[in-house]
């Protein structure tokens, strides 16, 4: 897609262009292809030489027990806030579509989640779920459950989880709100007229319909599973019990900041992009083919 | 439609106040938190109603702030906004700039610039955040307000946004203008300026927002505590150690630190949610 | 004031494709020119190359005795109206029309001056104040108008300006709009792929296919002699009907073995050989006048009020007679038509030129 009508000037489009390429290339580019050389390199312990070292860096890391269970622990996490907080999100926006008098004020009370900080977020949880002075963790010890997300790892994921889970649901929702709106509506009226009932009309009408938005979702939720729940772990659990709720990402802050291992972390970082990647290029992939329908 | 039975208005209605329940309880809690002194809290009984600390919580957060973050929240307060702002503003003046160039000109390499900045899209700054650190350093930019600030300009997402709201200004405006004796600067100023307010305020409110709850790199370029950042403070005055934590304070914080983006959020919903899902196309 | 003057102008796309293969056109200082022809002719691509916002692959453009093929469209005194007005959205209706003024760095008075009397002619006076979002089409249409006007400019320049009115609405404005022209004595090229609008404002015809001139000519004389069958079914509504023929003699031909007395008949032409004869709906009458004949099956009729269409077919091909209403029954199931010889045009199957008399 491109202009017709053009100005032609030779030097005014590299100016403007300027400010935004040198930012980009000082605290981009530069910074990714280092991290791209430097897992290649060998760091001593003093951090005073390297040696290139080839897939050295790439294969201690497979051989880390370790960076398995980060990964495991990602695709717990990152399923479980997926289907978690587009399920919830659903629910609410079909809700919301109807026409009721208050809806307006649901949609405003619903979606002021998504300006909390998630290491805000997390305070907040870990607040209402502290072991001894969570509002909500005496209920839960009442049923004679040993509730304690900082030495229990299956308690501490499900609260990260929660979490997470809980600041996603307004961003989900606002999508699915404008995707059920974009529906029209002599399409269902058409379902409706051919005999088919709410529910009914639902899945085999609306659901499909929303299919791209969904799909949209579902690769956002999971980048914003990777990326942007590092606060609220690094709030939550730091990491812990025993590194059993480190993810990805934060295994890369973690052994590049207490561990010094630079050349292992940027290992972990260029696996990263390669995954971010190929998310992107999946969604691209898929936004052409939306644009057919 | 006439399926406008009662009944299933009512079940929408419970499960959206359901809904909202769950989103406003947690921070309920830490509203009331805020209002106890630190035994009422720690003995695990916190009422469900108000306490009569609000005052003494609030003034001492805001002027002393707590034991281990040693700088008065209002400092940190004034950082986040200094950050949240200089986001904001830089990322739109920078990327309306360059949308303006890869759109309405005509020059060689107009295709590898928009890619090397359309490639941003897919990296952010957590896969590259120690290399990133070297250079800041580098520069002599740790503690600064331009270390919290630049790299995270460095993104297309504001590009992209601008670039696909020109493409739908018609042509034959700028041909008019053209016409009309206005070059690129006349263009800009009189006419592509104007009609984008709408789209520069949306990607303000959604860049804020972004910027003000900043986590990762301020925590790692920030050492000076004057420099650190109200997200940064909170996730201090909470350590393992629960003795050592006052709750108190960090609660008070915690709502102090979430009411700036949440008003812009409700205040500016229609901006708010117009950026949100056109950065997203 | 001035004419414009085209010669071989040639426009080519990147990829080799030519939207306009050289034309030569001389436009009369003060005329009004109409192009006119299918989408995709090359007649908007002529139109903004003059205005400058195209730039000429080969050739020269000249408005008066300047050459412009260089000149940036604010320097070449033109004014240009567009399809869709293109009215600056936050600008009030007045510095819609001062803005260009403004750039140039009229002074004020003068700037008011102007735009105050383009706004009395236009009777737009009322909705100065307003943004074009406030205005009915053929307000902005109006306003669009103003800004030209307010210009005084050698040229104007038209692309297609009524197409985003209703129907009525665009009559309307077709009128002003050749008021306003012969009002003001400038020079105008109006592009239009509609050819009542074309026929109705034109001094100057010109009817466009495939990035080539077809024919220039007043109105009436495209109507009345179509250089090509291109022009012929493209002027005139309902369009010319063609039918396959023969060749007998000189001022002779055949149409499914019956014959039809031609007046402007190429001479020479060898008997036998196949020859396309058109006919316009409106010409031919139901009747035996004259000692040419055609006879028509009829398959519907369709009611225009005043006139009927007969559809229907003339030697196996489609065929349409425009009656008066009541002039025929309508259930006639089989007409026979008498042709006038002066009103019997033939063209080239291969060529689709006229084959009428050399001049």
């Amino acid at each position: 897609m491109e202009k017709r009508a053009l100005f032609s000037n030779k030097l005014l489009p590299y100016m403007l262009l300027v400010p935004q390429l040198i930012i980009t290339l000082v605290f981009f580019y530069w910074p990714a292809s280092q991290a791209l050389w430097q897992s290649f390199l060998l760091e001593d312990a003093f951090g005073l030489s390297s040696e290139f070292v080839g897939f050295e860096n790439y294969r201690t890391l497979f051989q880390q027990p370790e960076y398995y269970r980060a990964m495991v622990t990602t695709a717990i996490f990152s399923s479980a806030v997926a289907v978690l907080a587009l399920s919830c999100a659903l629910l609410l926006a079909t809700q919301a579509d109807k026409k009721l008098k208050a809806a307006q004020a649901f949609k405003t009370f619903l979606i002021w989640p998504y300006a909390v900080a998630p290491a805000i977020a997390g305070v907040l949880w870990i607040f209402m779920f502290h072991p001894t002075l969570g509002t909500l963790a005496r209920p839960i010890k009442a049923t004679g459950v040993d509730w304690n997300p900082m030495l229990n790892a299956n308690h501490a994921m499900l609260l990260l989880i929660l979490s997470a889970t809980w600041k996603q649901i307004s961003y989900n929702f606002l999508f699915f709100l404008a995707g059920l709106q974009a529906i029209p509506k002599s399409v269902i009226e058409a379902a409706a007229i051919d005999g088919s009932g709410p529910i009914r009309r639902f899945w085999t009408i609306v659901f499909p319909l929303l299919s791209p938005t969904t799909f949209f979702l579902i690769v956002v939720n999971i980048v914003y599973v990777f990326f942007d729940t590092f606060g609220i772990i690094d709030a939550v659990t730091g990491g812990g019990p025993a590194g059993r709720t480190t993810t990805l990402v934060y295994k890369v802050y973690a052994d590049g900041r207490l561990g010094g291992d630079l050349g292992g972390s940027a290992a972990q970082s260029v696996i990263l992009m390669v995954i971010v990647i190929a998310l992107t290029a999946v969604q691209f992939k898929f936004v052409e083919r939306r644009v057919q329908y | 439609m006439v399926e406008n039975r009662p009944y299933r208005d009512l079940m929408a209605y419970l499960v959206l106040l359901m809904g909202v329940v769950i989103v406003a309880f947690p921070v309920y809690l830490a509203v009331l938190g805020s209002t106890f002194d630190a035994a009422t809290i720690s003995n695990g009984n916190m009422p469900l109603l108000p306490g009569d600390q609000a005052g003494i919580n609030y003034s001492q957060a805001l002027l002393s702030g707590g034991r281990l973050a040693r700088e008065p929240v209002s400092m940190m307060m004034l950082n986040s906004f200094i950050m949240a702002m200089g986001i904001a503003i830089g990322k739109i003046l920078i990327s309306i700039l360059s949308a303006f160039a890869v759109v309405y000109f005509s020059f060689p390499f107009r295709k590898t610039a928009f890619w090397i900045i359309f490639i941003t899209l897919m990296l952010p700054v957590e896969v590259r955040i120690y290399p990133t650190y070297k250079i800041v350093a580098d520069l002599g930019l740790l503690d600064t307000y331009a270390g919290l600030i630049l790299p995270l300009i460095a993104s297309a997402t504001g590009t992209l946004l601008f670039r696909q709201f020109f493409m739908t200004i018609p042509d034959e405006l700028l041909e008019a203008s053209k016409i009309d004796g206005a070059g690129p600067f006349r263009f800009f100023k009189d006419t592509l300026l104007p009609l984008s307010i709408t789209t520069i305020a949306a990607l303000f409110v959604i860049q804020f927002i972004y910027g003000w709850n900043q986590y990762l790199w301020p925590l790692l370029i920030t050492t000076k505590s004057s420099m650190q950042t109200i997200v940064i403070g909170i996730k201090k005055m909470i350590t393992t150690q629960d003795a050592l934590t006052e709750w108190q304070i960090a609660m008070t914080t915690a709502v102090l630190a979430m009411i700036p983006p949440v008003l812009v959020v409700i205040f500016m919903q229609r901006l708010f949610v117009k950026g949100l899902v056109e950065t997203e196309k | 004031m001035a004419g414009v003057t085209l010669d071989t102008v040639r426009k080519v796309y990147a990829g080799n494709v030519e939207a306009v293969k050289g034309v030569s056109l001389g436009i009369e200082d003060g005329s009004f020119c109409v192009l006119v022809g299918p989408s995709g002719c090359g007649k908007s691509t002529l139109l903004r190359m003059i205005a400058g916002l195209e730039t000429i692959s080969g050739g020269a453009i000249k408005i008066g005795d300047r050459v412009v093929n260089e000149v940036e469209p604010a320097d070449r005194d033109i004014a240009m109206v567009f399809q869709n007005y293109a009215l600056y959205p936050h600008m009030s209706v007045y510095d819609n029309m001062a803005y260009g003024l403004k750039n140039r760095g009229t002074p004020k008075d003068e700037i008011e001056k102007r735009v105050k009397e383009a706004a009395r002619i236009l009777a737009i006076e009322p909705f100065l104040d307003r943004k074009p979002r406030a205005l009915s089409g053929g307000q902005r249409q109006r306003v669009a108008m103003g800004r030209a006007i307010v210009r005084k400019p050698q040229v104007f320049l038209f692309d297609e300006p009524l197409s985003n009115l209703d129907a009525k609405l665009r009559v309307q404005m077709r009128v002003e709009i050749k008021r306003l022209q012969r009002a003001l004595g400038v020079t105008s090229v109006y592009v239009t792929h509609d050819q009542v609008e074309a026929m109705t404002l034109s001094d100057k015809l010109v009817v466009m296919s495939g990035g080539q001139i077809e024919q220039v000519g007043t109105p009436a004389d495209v109507y009345r002699r179509p250089e090509t069958r291109f022009v012929a079914t493209f002027i005139g509504s309902p369009p010319m009907n063609i039918l396959p023929g023969k060749v007998e003699g000189p001022g002779r031909v055949s149409v499914g073995g019956q014959m039809v007395n031609v007046t402007d008949m190429r001479e020479g032409l060898a008997p036998g050989s196949a020859i396309e004869v058109g006919l316009r709906p409106e010409d031919v009458q139901a009747g035996t006048t004259g000692n040419s004949t055609l006879t028509m099956d009829v398959d519907f009729v369709e009611e225009l009020g005043a006139t009927q269409l007969f559809h229907g077919k003339v030697a196996g091909a489609e065929f349409v007679v425009q009656a008066s209403t009541g002039q025929l029954a309508a259930d006639t199931r089989s007409l026979t038509l008498a042709v006038d010889p002066q009103n019997v045009h033939l063209f080239d199957p291969q060529t689709t030129k006229r084959l009428g008399r050399q001049i």
